[in-house]
């Protein structure tokens, strides 16, 4: 199985300012200099080779939207942020405009979650099936309002692919498109769901937008359950656990600490820090990354976890 | 886990010993918590010395928050000090050292919370 991240960001889409492209440009140049890089050969090996990931490349700034490549024709995604526009518009250019089929697994409803969907242009060309699954019962509601007036020129009825909606219940396992699939109730305004997805012995947890208030012993002994022994944890590591407990308590989002805890508590192989906080740079989530993999080095006991950061473009083979 | 409580004039001085986390944060929650109800403006102040400290978890660092936000709603003093290499670290990356106050030493803790306390622990 593989994972292809689309959108990254949490919260709200972002793009890097010209004052950033220009920092990173100088950074590049000064320590190119006196390096000979005449061709584009030799540029691109120094680029990928001696340049920090926050001088060479950008985390990204869609939001959130997570595929999962099962080695089935079908399409199976976690949310429909704004990188599920980049992800429809690559089946289109690549694998022509239809017979498609999609499964996306709905964490939540709020907008940084279902905006990219109407950029999604699978979706309005005959041909194409697209499931949408989720826990919430306002999940259709959610996704036919932004398509109305006044807040979009075209509305949901003349999108042409069939879409439909399936409700899940958390705590119950289901087969969908091959995978095995569960969902539970996480903490988030409106309340979000997490899933465990798993398919010959590989699980990969996606779980953003959850608050881990960590106040109760059999909640957490549900989430280490929840994550036992995955492959891959998606995380919402948005904020300092500082911030998550103080100023932040009670507006839905997690931190590294908490997700290095879960993951070693688990025994989980990966954890990737997700929905990253909008206001951070590349720089600042570059240090974070490197912050939590300290973290994981001086709190591990005989288990290690890898931890990485996600960014919009970032596969893992699991 | 174990916790040796100290009074120097104004101020009590509390020191949990070993790990704090999932398993034991509670037991540090229920043993500082008498310690806060006197805490006052101006008097019984506390100081939280982590030198005997070897590990704290986000449990352990939320017992933390949650006295501080106590104290700060009685109007009075909670400080924290003595943190071992390891521990620093954990306050660094959780940012914890950005809204509790952390000292290096007891001593330095007891000059920045009360002058009283200073003196009786050095003339102890």
């Amino acid at each position: 199985m593989r994972v292809r991240f689309w959108g990254t960001r949490g919260s709200i889409p972002v793009a890097m300012s010209s004052a950033e492209v220009q920092r990173k440009l100088v950074t590049a140049l000064v320590a190119a200099a006196g390096r000979g890089l005449d061709t584009p050969g030799k540029a691109r090996a120094f680029v990928e080779r001696e340049l920090e990931f926050s001088v060479s490349h950008t985390f990204g700034g869609n939001t959130s939207c997570v595929q999962l490549e099962t080695g089935d024709d079908d399409y199976v995604l976690c949310d429909l942020g704004s990188g599920a526009r980049v992800f429809g518009n690559n089946v289109l250019a690549t694998r022509g405009p239809a017979g498609h089929r999609f499964h996306v697994f709905m964490s939540h409803l709020h907008w940084d979650h279902i905006m990219g969907f109407p950029f999604f242009m699978p979706a309005y060309l005959p041909g194409n099936h697209v499931r949408i699954y989720g826990c919430h019962d306002t999940l259709e509601e959610a996704f036919r309002r932004q398509n109305a007036a006044p807040s979009f020129p075209v509305d949901f009825a003349r999108m042409g692919a069939q879409i439909e909606f399936i409700r899940l219940e958390a705590e119950r396992d289901y087969d969908i498109a091959g995978l095995r699939v569960r969902a539970k109730r996480q903490h988030h305004g409106g309340v979000s769901y997490g899933y465990r997805i798993e398919k010959q012995g590989l699980v990969v947890v996606y779980s953003t937008d959850s608050e881990h208030k960590q106040d109760d012993p059999e909640e957490v002994r549900g989430f280490v359950g929840f994550f036992r022994d995955a492959d891959l944890v998606i995380f919402d590591a948005q904020y300092s656990l500082a911030d998550a407990i103080s100023v932040k308590e009670d507006w839905g989002h997690s931190s590294n600490v908490v997700g290095v805890e879960m993951c070693q508590l688990a025994r989980a192989r990966r954890l990737c820090l997700y929905h990253h906080e909008p206001i951070f740079d590349d720089e600042r989530i570059a240090t974070l990354l490197a912050e939590t993999r300290r973290l994981e080095e001086i709190t591990r006991g005989d288990h290690r976890v890898e931890v990485l950061a996600a960014y919009d473009g970032l596969e893992i083979e699991l | 886990m174990d916790l040796v409580v100290k009074r120097f004039a104004d101020t009590v001085v509390l020191f949990p010993l070993g790990r704090v986390d999932h398993a034991t944060a509670d037991q540090l929650k229920a043993d500082v918590a008498p310690h806060l109800g006197p805490c006052a403006p101006g008097r019984d102040r506390v100081v939280i010395d982590m030198t005997g400290v070897e590990y704290i978890s986000s449990v352990g660092l939320r017992v933390l928050m949650l006295a501080s936000k106590q104290a700060k709603a009685q109007g009075c003093t909670l400080a924290v000090c003595g943190l071992q290499p390891v521990v620093r670290e954990i306050f660094e990356i959780s940012r914890f050292n950005l809204v509790l106050q952390v000292f290096p030493a007891l001593r330095e803790a007891l000059a920045a919370v009360s002058a009283a306390a200073l003196a009786a622990f050095e003339a102890a």
